[in-house]
């Protein structure tokens, strides 16, 4: 290969590597906007992985199966809700066992359809567009979850700062006491984030077992869901970043494999742990800086409500 | 939280519930698995599943095994330590980077067997055992070398140890001796299984030119990628044509049954030793899959005969002459490394590009 030609193939790969993590990382940022801490992304994601897959292989229709995917993922996320919300479980706690769950019963769920493939999703094709080159491929031609993926980002950022909805989310985060004492159902608005964040979560596993590798294997998030969480602290909570991060977080891992496929020097370990060490500088960051990155945390993350008599 | 303390407890959370379900039986012997990867993966976990199915079913009543799956490495020292502490006979850690650990928890019970896979360290009562998988790859090296149209073969590595360097070494000796063209190119994913990942450095390497994937990592997603991309691809562990019927050449399989029970009968019997197990293809520890229908029958016939030659020891596959990846003489006319280098190599032979992660 000479020239730029290894340019498409790589951006193609960082795509479909990264847009899982825009979906769970974006579905997480509205649950933690809310002030609520749900470490079960990873369990969350096996489990839209697997029910995405199960769906599709059973209907052929893929739109059904993200649906399902999104339904099951909603239907996890509530009951973390029940637990955490309804009956004030510990939110760090309760995220873990959700994943543990989620882990066991995708493996369960999936057990029968191990060995079993689905063609992958199919790919955007515009007459004209689609077949323009470089661009063309790049812009044109994704599959529709891809688009999906951009769209969601920019109507959480727009709800999320020009809506009066996204308004009160976010004033429950920072302080649910005041939003309540001004009348606002704190755990009914909670509710809803966390379920937005498990039905986004799960379309992120979805895409792993329709698109990205499109078969079902125990597991096969391997971390994904962590990645996601730690992509939202990198971001300090701003939805665009969350985009910009996921993409960094992604092209990191397609272009080391690739700078190794060419014969490059690189040290594949140092860049495979990348994520977490910009996670843990960003963290370090944020601590001494309040002003300005703190700002975009929300405050009661993880704080468990009490309504005041 | 991260991943490892995460799977830590999981393993422990599946390793309770496992020693609850074995607590009754008191009068069986019970013998354990410590799985790195879920047994769901269709490639090296599962092949050791079926190496515990197969102790079941010989020995029935007589036995009762239980298994731990996806324990990371660097936190499986508790999960060995709970399962040689219930009073397990015979404890098989099935993973590389359980070595330390198995031989740390094996000195606190002595009266309790271990056999740690593909590792080097031994005590009175820790074994190890391996298989030649090597042996294998030589094979389908010699297949790789003829059916490559553009001279490339994409190997995908999961971490810079002997035995992984070794399948490469293997089967680029073997590509180049029918096809003196062939150049490798390795992508280090550092991890054994993560289907994404694995994917994508499938589809690097096919990016940069390769139209024959290998890998050393278990799950399928590799060959997926290679079926859909239209090249050819070699299944690692399990037979795994069927994500990919028409990329799948052969698959190296591991067939760790016999050596399973042989063990098992031993702790049974009393006659169980610490010793050194290297199977390859003649003990049949190391199996091939059917070849694709694709290859040509002179290719096919060519196969056979390195296997056969392998089995009968008529061919060792790092005989001389051949050079390392600098030039220097790796190994004389004639000569043959011995097991003792191999089980340290650390370099690369010449053909293969990149530099050997340290």
């Amino acid at each position: 290969m000479s020239g730029f030609d290894w340019i498409v193939p790589v951006i193609l790969t960082v795509i479909t590597a990264a847009t899982p993590l825009v979906f769970a990382g974006i579905g997480e940022l509205v649950t933690e906007k809310s002030g609520v801490l749900n470490l079960g992304v990873e369990g969350m994601m096996l489990v839209g992985a697997v029910s995405g897959f199960i769906t599709a292989l059973v209907t052929g229709n893929y739109f059904l199966a993200v649906c399902a995917a999104a339904f099951a993922g909603a239907v996890m996320a509530f009951l973390f809700g029940v637990l955490t919300l309804s009956l004030m479980a510990n939110q760090v706690a309760t995220g873990l066992a959700l994943t543990l769950f989620g882990v066991g019963l995708s493996a369960l769920m999936g057990q029968e359809f191990v060995g079993d493939h689905v063609s992958a999703l199919d790919k955007l094709s515009i007459a004209g567009l689609s077949d323009l080159p470089i661009l063309g491929t790049i812009l044109f031609a994704q599959e529709a979850m891809v688009y999906l993926s951009f769209a969601m980002v920019a109507i959480v950022s727009w709800f999320l700062y020009k809506t009066k909805a996204g308004l009160v989310l976010r004033a429950v985060g920072d302080s649910h006491d005041a939003a309540h004492s001004i009348g606002y159902p704190v755990i009914a608005i909670r509710y809803l984030a966390v379920m937005f964040g498990g039905a986004m979560a799960v379309i992120g596993g979805a895409y792993l077992s329709l698109a990205y590798t499109p078969m079902w294997a125990e597991y096969m998030t391997a971390g994904r869901g962590w990645i996601a969480l730690a992509l939202i602290v990198f971001a300090t909570w701003k939805p665009g970043l969350v985009l910009v991060g996921a993409y960094m977080f992604g092209g990191i891992t397609i272009l080391q494999l690739h700078a190794q496929a060419a014969g490059l020097n690189v040290p594949s370990q140092v860049l495979s742990m990348l994520p977490y060490l910009a996670t843990i500088i960003v963290l370090v960051l944020i601590s001494k800086d309040e002003s300005r990155i703190r700002k975009h945390a929300p405050a009661c993350i993880g704080k468990i409500f009490h309504p005041a008599a | 939280m991260t991943r490892k303390q995460l799977s830590g407890l999981v393993g422990a959370i599946a390793l309770a519930g496992g020693l609850l379900m074995g607590g009754t039986a008191s009068a069986e012997d019970k013998i354990g698995f410590i799985y790195v990867g879920p047994i769901g993966d269709h490639g090296w976990t599962y092949r050791h599943e079926l190496g515990r199915q197969a102790i079941q079913n010989e020995f029935g009543d007589k036995v009762k095994t239980t298994y731990v799956e996806s324990v990371k490495e660097s936190s499986s020292e508790p999960v060995i330590r709970q399962m040689a502490a219930d009073g397990y006979k015979l404890i098989f850690t099935t993973s590389f980077g359980f070595m330390n650990p198995t031989l740390k928890v094996a000195k606190q019970f002595p009266d309790v067997k271990f056999e740690h896979a593909t590792g080097y360290k031994r005590a009175d009562n820790v074994s190890t055992y391996s298989s030649r998988f090597y042996e294998g790859r030589y094979v389908v090296g010699k297949i790789a070398g003829k059916m490559t149209k553009s001279n490339v073969i994409g190997y995908i590595g999961s971490f810079p140890i002997p035995e992984v360097v070794r399948g490469i070494n293997a089967m680029t000796l073997a590509a180049r001796s029918v096809n003196p063209d062939v150049t490798v190119k390795v992508a280090w994913v550092n991890t054994w299984y993560d289907p994404g990942k694995e994917g994508d450095a499938a589809k690097a390497l096919i990016d940069q030119g390769a139209d024959i994937i290998l890998q050393h990592t278990d799950s399928p997603a590799p060959l997926q990628v290679a079926e859909n991309r239209g090249v050819w691809a070699v299944g690692q562990a399990s037979d795994m044509s069927k994500f990919a019927p028409k990329a799948q050449l052969t698959a190296i399989i591991d067939n760790w049954d016999g050596y399973y029970v042989a063990r098992t009968k031993a702790v049974l019997d009393g006659s169980w030793k610490s010793e050194d197990t290297w199977g390859g293809l003649k003990s049949g520890m190391v199996e091939l899959a059917p070849y694709n229908e694709a290859i040509p029958a002179d290719v096919v016939a060519l196969a056979e005969e390195t296997r056969k030659g392998i089995e009968d020891g008529s061919i060792l596959p790092f005989t001389g002459p051949f050079n390392k990846q600098d030039g220097s003489v790796g190994a004389k006319k004639g000569e043959a490394l011995d097991d003792g280098v191999l089980l340290g190599l650390n370099w690369y032979v010449e053909g293969v590009e990149g530099q050997l992660p340290k």
